[in-house]
């Protein structure tokens, strides 16, 4: 007697790769509004619980949790921080509707890495502090050693992950809330410095400022509060070790895509995800990832990805679209808000409201999202509007 | 009709000023003592759901990733909450979504804190809680800040720090009897009023030490409980609210977070007058006065009878109402998650009547542990019974 769980507002504010005109608590006061009116302007004391999805050193204030209540309009409401990816902050929220203490749940999260100077400064506090800090090296290291291990298992090409980047940055143009659209030629990838061998400067996403706010109903509720809900099929989420040097198999294969998924689709009783899913938003950080997550992810078999990729398999006519919206590589990188963005173009393309890049007679679509270097977390959602 | 929950398990290591392990380590001591005081091993554990509060204490970003081979979390879902100071009790409601959201049937929930690698005192981190741009210039600490609420709630009943202390000296007396306990000596009215004056009023001794420390809980689904133990502890209600950050704007004398959340976790549990459903009680206690403005808002103590009611022993051990017979975060210690999650531990002990010699007479059946944090904001609530 599973509860089903609904999206039912959506709320955006701020993409941009600066945003000097908003502090993080206005840009999330500004998403939350627009996603309280997508949901017949339900007031804030309406909702039961609050979910943010955040980390203490990316906005330089340790205990972050204290700044949430009053732009979210949840002061004094409950209110908890997940210090995680949003797609898990999703999942803490559909919980608690589960539980059926909660009917209305709002998850958000935002990304102010414009008021960072040297991301990869604070990236290395994420690395083991006793074996791998003391090298002082740039933490993108850890990127460059999994690319190369990946193509060196699947025999994957160096030039199949550049054709990631072309198809991401070149959806990206169809995107208003895209910062990264380009039109590049394959040499422009390929022959652009390296960031760490095998991996260049191209392959890497940009980073984004920008705000998401997503409602979550209980079914009884969801039909008084939109009148287009889209529903949470299934939620997964996995992390692998922390220690570089223990994650042997995770080094090439991203083992926490392949458990997260697995508990996703088990929960939305999918047994064939290729054929039961229409689309994709999935983690594309660095472009080695799309490829190497849509393997874990079972939409493919391993070492398949790339040459799917170049037959056209994964492009917006495809049949197995991915990244219609430009994915991390042409929209930005929203950090801890990774996870809604993807969500977002989930759902958007689900209520058919994606504009110049909707895609056709689509119901069921995954969002996956992988929480950076050095981590090995991931977490996946099932959306479809079937409930 | 919700899914029923139970603990099932309940660990922690010793409290100590600073410890030799790692974050993991001690994590890892907690994991394991968890899972053998119900003869579990980690095959068993579907998920885990951990707390650890700010990251600068371990000086590392994502603490939670770096935790996860600590907590057993390894190659399974594992999701880190946080609510500062609360997040002790929180990952215990972290946990109790986890299992009666049905998604799965074990939940383990650790917490843990290494205060000591801060060097030369955790104090100094606290600096960056406050709002960079109003608050931060004047280098505050917190003690500042409690000193202002101490101060205001000590005004509006007229009471003095020999009331507060009668907290501190009663809860270091019953963490003696704690073997997790930091402490060894007993201190007196007249100690704590002349300990060192850090902000007035508070004193030293009014405050809780710095601490590592981990614990833990195993919660279960009632089809797995069942079968594992005769002595299930239920989780009854959950609670947790989280007020303005603009404190300074707030009358400090009550906290109406505590009162939000308490009333939260007593509709859930069916309680109508907790002052007399309630058997035991574990309010956060980092602070002396602390203990008594949670009462309040816990609405187990009448606002301004709290001292009043102290001095008639009706918060002893052999009291109407013991409060804090763990001994609190004054008496056993205060590796700030960890701390809230020992007083998880201590109800599941003492509902089962394993608390030993700390134990409450009368067989207690129902019993409520809160916690506090973030800028004197946030209160998470947990009602158990048997």
């Amino acid at each position: 007697m599973t509860k089903k769980v609904a999206i039912v507002g959506l709320g955006f504010s701020g993409f941009g790769t600066t945003t000097p005109d908003l502090s993080y608590r206005e840009m999330i006061f500004e998403a939350a509004t627009r996603c309280y009116e997508d949901a017949e302007g339900i007031h804030p004391q309406a909702i039961d619980s609050f979910v943010v999805s955040s980390e203490d050193f990316m906005e330089g204030i340790s205990i972050a949790d204290e700044y949430v209540p009053d732009q979210l309009g949840a002061v004094l409401k409950p209110v908890h921080s997940i210090t995680g990816d949003s797609l898990q902050g999703l999942a803490s929220a559909m919980m608690q509707i589960k539980t059926g203490q909660q009917s209305i749940v709002a998850a958000s999260a935002f990304s102010k890495v414009s008021n960072l100077s040297h991301h990869e400064h604070l990236v290395s506090y994420a690395t083991d502090p006793v074996y791998i800090r003391p090298f002082n090296e740039n933490p993108y290291f850890i990127a460059g050693l999994e690319m190369n291990r990946y193509l060196h298992e699947t025999g994957t090409t160096r030039d199949q992950c550049a054709k990631v980047v072309l198809k991401n940055r070149y959806n990206a143009l169809k995107n208003p809330g895209a910062h990264y659209g380009a039109r590049l030629e394959l040499e422009d990838v390929t022959g652009a410095p390296a960031l760490s061998y095998p991996l260049g400067i191209y392959d890497m996403s940009g980073h984004l400022d920008g705000a998401i706010v997503v409602l979550l109903a209980s079914e009884e509720r969801a039909r008084e509060l939109t009148d287009k809900p889209v529903w949470i099929k299934g939620i997964g989420w996995a992390t692998d070790t922390p220690n570089l040097d223990s994650r042997i198999e995770g080094m090439g294969s991203a083992v926490y895509a392949k458990l997260a998924s697995q508990q996703a689709y088990r929960m939305a009783g999918i047994n064939n995800p290729f054929n039961e899913i229409d689309f994709a938003e999935i983690d594309d950080t660095f472009s080695y990832k799309e490829l190497q997550h849509l393997e874990a992810l079972g939409l493919c078999g391993p070492g398949e990805a790339g040459r799917l990729l170049e037959l056209g398999c994964f492009g917006p006519d495809g049949d197995f679209p991915v990244n219609v919206s430009g994915g991390s590589l042409g929209a930005g990188y929203l950090h801890e808000a990774n996870g809604l963005q993807r969500l977002m173009e989930v759902v958007l393309q689900l209520r058919g409201e994606a504009g110049p890049r909707q895609l056709l007679d689509v119901e069921t679509g995954l969002a996956f999202a992988w929480r950076g270097v050095p981590t090995a977390t991931g977490a996946a959602a099932v959306i479809s509007t079937r409930p | 009709m919700m899914r029923k929950v139970a603990i099932v398990g309940a660990g922690m290591t010793k409290f100590v000023r600073r410890a030799l392990e790692t974050p993991k380590e001690l994590s890892y001591q907690a994991t394991r003592v968890t899972l053998d005081s119900c003869g579990l091993t980690l095959d068993d554990v579907d998920c885990i759901a951990h707390g650890t509060a700010p990251d600068a204490f371990d000086g590392l970003h994502q603490n939670g990733e770096y935790m996860v081979d600590g907590c057993g979390g390894w190659n399974k879902p594992t999701m880190r909450v946080y609510v500062g100071g609360g997040t002790g009790i929180h990952a215990v409601v972290h946990g109790w979504h986890h299992v009666a959201s049905g998604l799965f049937d074990t939940c383990l929930v650790v917490c843990e804190e290494k205060m000591s690698s801060a060097l030369p005192h955790a104090q100094a981190f606290f600096l960056t809680i406050f709002d960079s741009i109003t608050e931060r210039p004047l280098e505050p600490n917190l003690l500042w800040i409690f000193a202002l609420e101490m101060n205001r709630y000590m005004e509006r009943y007229g009471y003095t720090k020999e009331d507060m202390a009668l907290v501190a000296v009663k809860n270091k007396q019953n963490g003696l009897k704690h073997p997790a306990s930091q402490f060894s000596e007993e201190v007196t009215v007249e100690d704590v009023v002349n300990s060192e004056m850090m902000a007035y009023p508070v004193s030293r001794l009014d405050v809780s030490p710095v601490s590592d420390g981990a614990a833990a809980v195993l919660l279960a689904s009632e089809r797995v409980a069942r079968r594992l133990t005769d002595k299930p502890v239920w989780i009854e209600g959950v609670g947790w609210s989280l007020d303005t950050a603009y404190w300074a704007t707030r009358d400090l004398y009550y906290p109406r977070y505590t009162d939000t959340a308490a009333r939260m976790a007593y509709d859930m549990a069916g309680i109508r007058e907790p002052d007399k459903e309630i058997h035991v009680a574990e309010p956060y206690d980092p602070f002396d006065y602390k203990a008594l403005h949670h009462l309040e808002g816990l609405q187990l103590s009448p606002r301004g009878k709290t001292v009043e009611l102290l001095r008639d022993g009706h918060f002893d051990i052999d009291g109407n109402l013991p409060m804090c017979p763990s001994g609190g975060l004054l008496g056993v210690g205060n590796p700030i998650a960890a701390a809230g999650t020992m007083k998880v531990c201590e109800l599941f002990w003492q509902l089962r009547g394993e608390a030993d010699q700390r134990q409450v007479p009368g067989n207690p059946r129902r019993g409520v542990a809160q916690s506090w944090g973030d800028l004197m904001q946030v209160s998470s609530v947990v009602v158990v019974g048997n």
